[in-house]
């Protein structure tokens, strides 16, 4: 077996769909330059969506109204279960409705730059002009924003700006957002446009003379594997976040549609770009299953700090005001609490090391609200943070109106992905990708509340625009089914591998492996990562993976509803994941954003970006499980918003 | 804390369930519901059996999937989602009882597991505004006065998890339906499908073998989401000016 890390190089990559001219301009020049379906056509195509979440979701009910006939899948047991139903704070959007100096520029702009540099500059640009018309198009759909008394729409600040353009439902706008997508798709399905097949979970996808033409899947309720077919297939399954084991995601959220998309042949982009957010309440023990967050709209109002002295371990409320060090006002004045996600997570981090951290193991920091009660009254702060507050004192049994909370930082989102040109289209062709599940605008950190609108503008506007133009493009597709000698190769391979787990019957769980995995890359993958950490978890992941195939166990049998059977056919695809996320952190010897190299830091130990050696996006071409893969860049180029080191002090 | 759990077993949809009894030892009190779950199923698995099959997802009380009737109550004893209930709610030595939602719309699929397919059928019905992709005004066009907005979230909270049905004695879907037409009714764009909106709902709602109000309140005790009792009547008085309307033309 070749050494892991020992990668080629292969071609530069190309985004050829990205127009040129003007950036404001370039959006519009593509949807015009698009071909179209003529609507009796359109009927005729079958796309498939897999995920309906914000991005899955919206898509699936906009190419539905368009007169395509889509497929939809999704494995929870109702499309409006998916993950985007937990987001809290809100969803970003360019309306200056604050009169506050914004602007599409200005979100376009603190969106490149919040990312580090690390993103498209057209892709960013999109996003930004396409934020007001998520805005229009959810009220129209009866998404219940925050109302001011005169009747419009009330807006808060987050992270890393200092406009005030985030409109919010209380701490609930990815659900309302999410209901909103599920009640369009739901019109759909009623009217028979939108299949839909819930408690369904893709395992690999078909590809067929180089064209992706559908996907093999498993029905959770009966355990059957079938093959759907279709003339285009959009993943939109989310990140990856649960290598980790412990994250924000949900327990099911998982790898396995884009790893077996990666492994079909789509690359997969800057996959060391994770998000690790600094306020969730922290862990209490081994049988914590998963990490819950606390809304970062919390930093609107919350004070976050630690005792000044180490190892002070009177009560919050018995430390006096001037032994107390609130470290981000100190160090970042013009953006005190809300500077951005990666940077407070760090700063969290560095005081926790110095021995300042408070609550059990020192693993946590204050968020405090004692001021903002004093300065608001009490009713106000319930006003507004009334269902978080309830959340954290249910989960910690501690009053936050009283007592400060504790947060520590965990696992959230996954900038990477698979890699999409400007269409959204990943390496396959007829094989798109969506939300978080491509690696697209956020670059190496994203904004708080800009998840949303990414899903929604993917799902909602440029999906359904570039996929229109990839049917137009190649109309004529031979007939696939079942007896096709690819099919039949990709249907067997799912059995064989279920079939496998099953049949080891070994002493472990597959939680037992996954909470393995996932603290070994907590700490060689996570909020810091040097060259020899990384090293040690190249080394010690294909020992796990080996033990996992000598060792599982998974109860019962493949044709019945198997819990078992699903999680540990998950693990299978990370402990691959897990070796590729490593390798990329290994060769981006820089840091940037989330993606923190001990070895690259400025005095001040704020991430130190190289430009002259890593301005570009890596993607990774799959070669073999266990064996390296190739690496191809796509170089950044940076017209509009020049490169700068960040700076919000 | 040690606990002696007794669980309903049942292999699948058709075949017969009963009530499991399992000790389990170790548990934190700082444990939510369902990490006490994962502990007895880490044990069952090693022990070579089935572990209890259960719906979950977020595990913040949000996503609506787990569905349990802890010790007779949906969702346990505090007025939150399984997922949120915490074992400190509970003393060493304890005794629960852990059933599926039990409603004649919703059959068991296996163990705590069952089918809430009936719910994504209402909303099918009329639990939308027809709003396509690319056809909306400006948002700020049409301003809603401040209590609508608020009356119209405070319904939009419902999590479709189906305790109110489990919970209700006739195994009625009236919270949970309410809620939609009550969040969607008060909207000025919802306006226009009102009335269609509530009829074919309700409509759909008998369809699915839900059965009837006689205002017992359960459903609005067990909501984890608060959402109030007053919804049903708010939902059977536009289901009355609909219908006079309806009749009047």
């Amino acid at each position: 077996m070749t050494d892991y890390t020992d990668y080629a190089t292969g071609e530069p990559l190309f985004d050829a769909k990205a127009p040129e001219g003007p950036i404001a301009e370039r959006w519009d020049r593509r949807r015009f330059e698009a071909r179209l379906v003529n609507p009796a056509n359109r009927r005729k195509h079958t796309v498939i969506v897999v995920g309906t979440g914000l991005a899955g979701g919206s898509a699936g009910a906009t190419l539905a109204e368009q007169g395509y006939h889509v497929v939809q899948f999704c494995y929870q047991d109702s499309p409006r279960r998916a993950h985007s139903i937990a987001a809290q704070g809100g969803v970003n959007a360019a309306k200056n409705y604050r009169n506050d100096g914004d602007s599409i520029h200005r979100l376009f702009y603190d969106t490149v730059k919040g990312g580090d540099f690390r993103a498209r500059e057209s892709n960013v640009h999109r996003l930004a002009q396409i934020s007001v018309e998520i805005i229009d198009q959810c009220v129209a759909q009866g998404v219940p924003f925050a109302r001011e008394y005169g009747g419009l729409l009330d807006t808060r600040s987050f992270g890393g700006v200092q406009v005030s353009r985030t409109f919010y439902a209380r701490g609930q706008t990815g659900q309302q957002l999410l209901l909103g997508a599920y009640q369009a798709l739901s019109r759909q399905i009623a009217a028979g446009n939108v299949e839909m097949h819930p408690r369904t979970e893709m395992l690999d996808l078909i590809v067929v003379e180089g064209r992706a033409r559908g996907i093999v899947a498993r029905d959770l309720i009966t355990g059957k594997v079938d093959a759907h077919f279709a003339d285009a297939v959009v993943l939109a399954t989310g990140g990856y976040g649960n290598v980790f084991y412990l994250s924000t995601n949900a327990m099911n959220s998982n790898a396995t549609a884009i790893w077996r998309a990666h492994r079909r042949g789509a690359w997969f982009a800057n996959p060391c770009f994770t998000q690790i957010h600094p306020t969730c309440i922290p862990r209490t023990g081994d049988h914590q299953s998963k990490l819950t967050l606390m809304s970062e709209s919390l930093r609107n109002d919350g004070r976050i700090w630690v005792p000044k002295a180490r190892g002070d371990d009177r009560q919050p409320n018995e430390i006096p005001e001037d032994e107390r060090d609130y470290y981000l006002e100190r160090v970042y004045p013009s953006f005190g609490n809300l500077v951005p996600r990666d940077i407070a997570s760090r700063a969290a981090k560095n005081v926790c090391d110095e021995g300042r951290g408070v609550g059990p193991g020192g693993q946590g920091v204050y968020l405090d609200f004692a001021d903002a009660v004093r300065r608001m009254g009490r009713k106000a702060v319930e006003a507004k943070y009334g269902n978080l507050f309830d959340m954290y004192q249910r989960i910690t049994d501690e009053d936050p109106y009283e007592v400060p909370m504790r947060i520590y930082p965990a696992v959230h989102y996954t900038m990477g992905g698979l890699w999409v040109d400007y269409d959204l289209q990943t390496t396959v062709p007829g094989l798109f990708a969506i939300g978080e599940a491509n690696f697209s605008d956020h670059g190496a950190n994203r904004l708080g509340a800009s998840a949303l609108m990414q899903g929604l503008a993917d799902g909602y506007f440029v999906l359904p625009a570039t996929v229109n133009d990839y049917l137009a493009r190649n109309p004529d597709r031979g007939a696939v089914d079942d007896r096709h000698p690819v099919v039949q190769e990709v249907l067997a391979e799912t059995q064989d591998r279920l079939h496998l787990l099953l049949s080891v019957d070994g002493d472990r769980t597959p939680d037992s492996f996954h909470r393995e995995l996932g603290e070994l890359m907590w700490e060689f993958c996570g909020m810091a990562r040097t060259d020899s950490g990384l090293r040690k978890a190249l080394e010690r992941i294909p020992q796990i993976r080996e033990e996992f195939w000598r060792r599982i166990k998974v109860p019962g049998v493949g044709e019945e509803f198997n819990q078992s059977l699903e999680k540990a056919n998950r693990i299978v695809d990370y402990l691959e994941l897990a070796e590729l996320m490593c390798l990329d952190a290994l060769h981006r010897a820089e840091s940037c954003g989330g993606h923190f190299r001990e070895e690259s830091q400025t005095p001040d130990g704020e991430a130190a970006r190289r430009d002259d050696a890593f301005a570009y996006t890596a993607a990774w071409e799959f070669t073999g499980a266990g064996t390296a893969p190739t690496l191809h860049r796509e170089d950044l180029v940076f017209e509009y918003v020049h490169p700068t080191q960040r700076s919000y002090a | 804390m040690k606990l002696t759990l007794r669980v309903w077993r049942q292999r699948a949809a058709d075949a017969d369930g009963a009530m499991s009894t399992y000790e389990v030892d170790g548990i934190s009190p700082d444990m939510s519901f369902l990490e006490m779950l994962d502990t007895l199923n880490e044990d069952l698995i090693l022990r070579g059996e089935d572990p209890v099959a259960f719906d979950h997802d977020c595990r913040e009380g949000i996503c609506g999937a787990c569905s349990l009737v802890v010790n007779g109550d949906a969702h346990g004893p505090e007025r939150t989602t399984t997922c949120q209930l915490h074992m400190r709610s509970f003393q060493d030595g304890d005794t629960i009882d852990v059933e599926p939602w039990r409603a004649a719309a919703f059959p068991v699929i296996k163990d705590l597991v069952v089918d809430r397919s009936a719910f994504d059928r209402i909303i099918q019905a009329g639990g939308y505004i027809t709003a396509p992709t690319g056809a909306a005004p400006e948002a700020h066009a049409t301003p809603v006065p401040k209590p609508d907005a608020d009356f119209a979230f405070e319904h939009a909270e419902c999590i479709g998890c189906g305790a109110c049905v489990a919970a209700c004695p006739n195994g009625a879907a009236m919270l949970f339906t309410s809620a939609k037409i009550n969040h969607l009714n008060v909207l000025p764009q919802g306006a226009p499908e009102r009335e269609t909106r509530v009829l074919e709902m309700v409509a759909q709602m008998d369809e699915e073998g839900f059965g009837g109000c006689t205002l017992a309140g359960e459903c609005a005790t067990a909501c984890p989401k608060g959402i109030p009792l007053v919804s049903i009547t708010g939902m059977n008085r536009e289901w009355l000016r609909a219908t006079r309307k309806a009749a009047g033309r």
